[in-house]
């Protein structure tokens, strides 16, 4: 009983705890930013006129999401990296970190993009003829008036996404990038599945997503769009 | 290209037609504008009045005949229509003011973006044209903040600021609190009388009256009468036109 509630083991490793909290935070920041890029780049494919680059873009879509994110970090590090030999670094800990950020980036791009996408629906017509009236082509619409508008209405929708996001480093473990879940499994292994170790990285993990969630609410009411 | 510009038609609708679906919207269309002249496209609702001024900057594409602006067939897409676009001047009935632009902003968008002006250059004339339209103290607003009556004023400034061979005006007014339709109606007057090309979609006979050279009559799809304003509204040929006059002028 006493085992089973001693804390000693957080304190222990504390250090390396927090050295694989740091590696979530730099995958998850990392992989936001890309995942937000590239899901730009897919809207925008997907509302473009044209079909070609609309077929590519829902073809991507459909395929991300549907695809357990497991699959695609396996994919990235055992198939491309191991197999196909293609890689960013010779320090296997770069190297993987680049291909566990550009498996969760690729998946999370399909939901940003979907968000994003539900975003410009909410944006009336009327705002994109005015600007193509004034004389801006479809892309200077697209990014000066209809896409503004669209990532205002799905800041919330988006602050749920990063915070998905972070939770599925975790599955990066299967890519071979140790980060916070990792060092957790480590620990099962060292001293035994125990409460305070769980409680202690459910702790960590909250300590990152609770404020994504308060920040993107917050910024989501500061940023709405009246009309 | 002709030297002598002046003497072309600004715009030229020949034998245009339209279909949505089954419904015929645009029926054998021909219609000029000459530079300079005010034309009020009047009718009942559903008779292609609006779609006829959208398709004049290509808001809506047509499926058959020619329109040509300055003397240069519609391009049909791309940069050649973006910059023909940015010659002609467009008002809605909904403003369709850009929702997260502040008043200036939206008016110094197009300059800055499509004409590449300089900033400066860009807020010193778009404050010029606010301060016309009665608007300057509300620059820094944004477009929510406005009344309906303020906000189409910005969209007048908006369409001014491209400085525009010519402006559409689709039922500018239709969408305003009575009290607030002849602020715009001023406006407008105020430019038909130095001399801006308009074709104006509207019910207003007031402004047709005071302002515009010439009253398009279109129902079911076809141009039905045209005539000077003083002829169509007191001796109307058709009894088409007839019957549509006798219902508004009762009211």
């Amino acid at each position: 009983m006493e085992s089973l509630l001693d804390f000693g083991p957080l304190a222990e490793e504390f250090t390396t705890i927090l050295a694989g909290f740091w590696a979530t935070v730099r995958l998850s920041a990392m992989s936001a930013l890309l995942a937000l890029l590239l899901g730009t780049i897919l809207v925008a494919m997907r509302v473009s006129p044209t079909p070609v680059l609309r077929s590519v873009g829902t073809a991507y879509v459909n395929v991300l999401r549907n695809t357990p994110l497991t699959l695609v970090l396996l994919l990235s590090a055992l198939g491309l990296s191991d197999t196909l030999q293609l890689t960013f670094s010779r320090d296997p800990g770069v190297n993987y970190y680049w291909w566990a950020t550009l498996g969760l980036s690729a998946y999370t791009a399909a939901f940003v993009c979907e968000a994003l996408r539900s975003g410009v629906n909410t944006v009336p017509p009327g705002q994109a003829e005015a600007a193509r009236a004034i004389g801006l082509t479809f892309t200077q619409t697209l990014r000066l008036v209809v896409l503004p508008q669209a990532f205002r209405s799905v800041i919330a929708p988006l602050g749920s996404i990063l915070i998905a996001l972070i939770k599925n480093t975790t599955i990066v473990i299967v890519a071979g990038y140790i980060e916070a879940s990792s060092v957790m499994k480590q620990m099962f292994d060292d001293y035994g599945g125990t409460l305070p170790i769980f409680l202690g990285f459910a702790l960590g993990y909250m300590v990152l997503t609770l404020p994504t969630g308060f920040f993107f609410g917050w910024l989501a009411k500061r940023m709405a769009v009246v009309r | 290209m002709t030297e002598n510009g002046d003497a072309t038609p600004l715009v030229r609708v020949e034998n245009v037609n339209k279909n949505f679906g089954a419904l015929h919207v645009l029926r054998d269309i021909n219609l000029t504008v000459s530079r300079g002249e005010v034309v009020v496209v009047i009718g009942p609702s559903g008779g292609g009045k609006s779609t006829l001024c959208r398709a004049i900057n290509r808001l809506e594409t047509i499926d058959s005949g020619t329109i040509t602006f300055d003397g240069q067939p519609l391009a049909a897409e791309g940069k050649a229509l973006a910059r023909l676009r940015s010659d002609v001047g467009m008002v809605f009935q909904s403003f369709n003011l850009f929702a997260h632009k502040t008043i200036l902003e939206n008016v110094t968008l197009g300059p800055i973006r499509v004409r590449g002006h300089s900033r400066e250059k860009a807020e010193k004339r778009g404050m010029e044209l606010l301060e016309r339209v009665g608007i300057a103290t509300q620059a820094d607003k944004y477009p929510a903040q406005l009344s309906g009556g303020q906000q189409q004023r910005t969209a007048i400034a908006r369409a001014l600021a491209m400085d525009p061979k010519m402006i559409l005006f689709d039922e500018p007014t239709s969408a305003l609190d009575p009290e607030m339709v002849q602020e715009v109606l001023d406006v407008m007057i105020g430019l038909a009388r130095e001399g801006m090309t308009m074709v104006v979609v509207t019910h207003e006979m007031g402004f047709a009256r005071r302002a515009a050279h010439r009253v398009v009559f279109m129902s079911e799809g076809q141009i039905v009468e045209e005539n000077t304003p003083d002829e169509f509204f007191t001796n109307a040929r058709t009894d088409r036109a007839k019957d549509f006059l006798s219902k508004i002028l009762t009211h």
